[in-house]
């Protein structure tokens, strides 16, 4: 279970030009980081980087548990949930089976915060149940069973988002989030990352718009 | 975990197989470029039966390199485009376990199709029916090692132009043994000779496939994401 996220002198480069320099910052449990700043700044890479797609030109970026550090590889392995702007999601299988097959890859964490009842995984018909749950919490239950090609884009989205709440994993990477979706959306799923918060998780999000959850601002200039 | 939920890598290869049959399009198109090109022959190399039978198991053979080759090319790249490679790196499957069971499920939904149509070919242009079997086996092995050494250049061709090309380019020096033993235990079993030399060095072979191509292909990939 991470517990701390952090960059020191960090540096990314993308298509051989610098993106920033000398980015540090530290995210704690409970805590939320609004990635901003313009298109172009480099926002989409530093989330790439933290998620170890990209390879920093200089600097570390370190994950810690209540243990003491963290070997990079394994956070990112069991503990990082990655929101893209391409989500991955298969156009000719339903949205269940897309979301049951993206929970068994992430799996669960296996150190779970203490004091999380959090979905329990004893067995096939608890676990449907689960992800039965997790469909209704984005208004997808109707859908189920449509091809993930015929849903809209916003519905795509919240199926997407869905794997944050499939599986437990503390850090959420989220590019755009909010992006597509209409205003009570936006709230429900700010009342997600609020819950999330809660129980101890750490969020990073680019944004342009502003979250609506309380989160510290990290401004990205062009170098 | 408990036994009756299948394990993430297992959930890979079934979602894999079931992707490849839904869109119909990859084991259909391999299957129907297969019987195409065999049904071509006898108009190009001429119809005479005995000069078909003497071509028709190294053809049958040959074309079944082209036809898994000419698949392999969206082995990866779908989910390298649509960002599914982003999320599958982020399992706790390292790539090189991706690529190894992406390649297998790419055997058994294209490979093994195309393996039983070989021998059906082969006969149908006139080699001997005693072939059918070795050819089969040799045509199952064979897939194998292409599925696998394909998926090496695969990995290594994504996001480049013209992938398909880089492809071919790449693993085609690999692909060499398999078709030299593979048309070898053919040839053997159409003359009535020893076929299992040739067939088990198909087999060595397409095992060391099996075992080493999967971590250049990982390495491929996390080059990819990049």
């Amino acid at each position: 279970m991470i517990t701390a996220v952090s960059a020191e002198a960090l540096a990314l480069d993308r298509g051989g030009r610098r993106l920033f320099e000398d980015l540090s910052f530290h995210l704690r449990p409970g805590e939320a980081i609004a990635l901003t700043g313009p298109n172009g700044a480099g926002k989409t890479s530093l989330l790439r980087a933290i998620a170890g797609l990209l390879r920093p030109a200089a600097g570390q970026i370190r994950f810690a548990s209540a243990q003491g550090p963290i070997e990079a590889d394994e956070a990112r392995a069991s503990a990082l949930h990655w929101l893209g702007s391409a989500d991955g999601l298969k156009g000719s299988r339903t949205a269940a089976a897309e979301l049951r097959f993206w929970s068994e890859w992430t799996g669960e964490s296996p150190v779970r915060l203490s004091g999380r009842g959090g979905p329990e995984r004893s067995g096939p018909e608890r676990e449907r149940t689960t992800l039965d749950s997790v469909l209704d919490a984005l208004g997808l239950t109707s859908h189920a069973h449509t091809e993930v090609r015929r849903l809209s884009t916003g519905q795509r989205r919240r199926l997407a988002l869905a794997r944050l709440l499939a599986s437990f994993r503390p850090l959420w990477l989220l590019d755009e989030p909010l992006a597509p979706l209409d205003a009570r959306w936006r709230t429900r799923v700010g009342e997600m990352m609020h819950a999330h918060l809660d129980e101890g998780g750490l969020i990073i999000a680019a944004v342009h718009d502003t979250l609506p959850i309380g989160a510290r601002e990290l401004r990205l200039e062009p170098a | 975990m408990s036994a009756r939920r299948p394990t993430p890598l297992l959930a890979l290869f079934l979602r894999d197989m079931q992707l490849a049959w839904a869109g119909g399009g990859g084991p259909l198109l391999a299957g129907a470029f297969y019987l195409g090109v065999a049904a071509l022959v006898p108009l190009s190399a001429g119809a005479s039966p005995e000069r078909l039978a003497a071509v028709a198991p190294g053809l049958a053979w040959l074309v079944l390199a082209l036809a898994s080759l000419l698949s392999l090319e969206r082995l990866f790249e779908p989910d390298w485009e649509d960002g599914a490679l982003d999320l599958l790196a982020q399992g706790r499957a390292p790539l090189a376990a991706v690529a190894a069971v992406k390649a297998a499920a790419h055997w058994c939904a294209t490979g093994a199709p195309l393996a039983l149509l070989a021998p059906a070919a082969a006969v149908a242009l006139g080699a001997p029916v005693r072939i059918a079997g070795p050819m089969l086996a040799a045509a199952l092995l064979g897939g194998l090692a292409f599925a696998y050494l394909g998926a090496i250049g695969a990995a290594l061709s994504l996001g480049a132009r013209r992938g398909g090309l880089l492809i071919a380019v790449l693993v085609l020096p690999l692909l060499v043994p398999p078709v030299i033993f593979g048309a070898a235990a053919v040839e053997a079993a159409a003359h009535g000779g020893p076929w299992l030399p040739s067939l088990a060095l198909l087999a060595a072979y397409a095992l060391l496939a099996v075992a080493a191509a999967p971590f250049a292909a990982g390495a491929g990939l996390r080059n990819a994401l990049g």
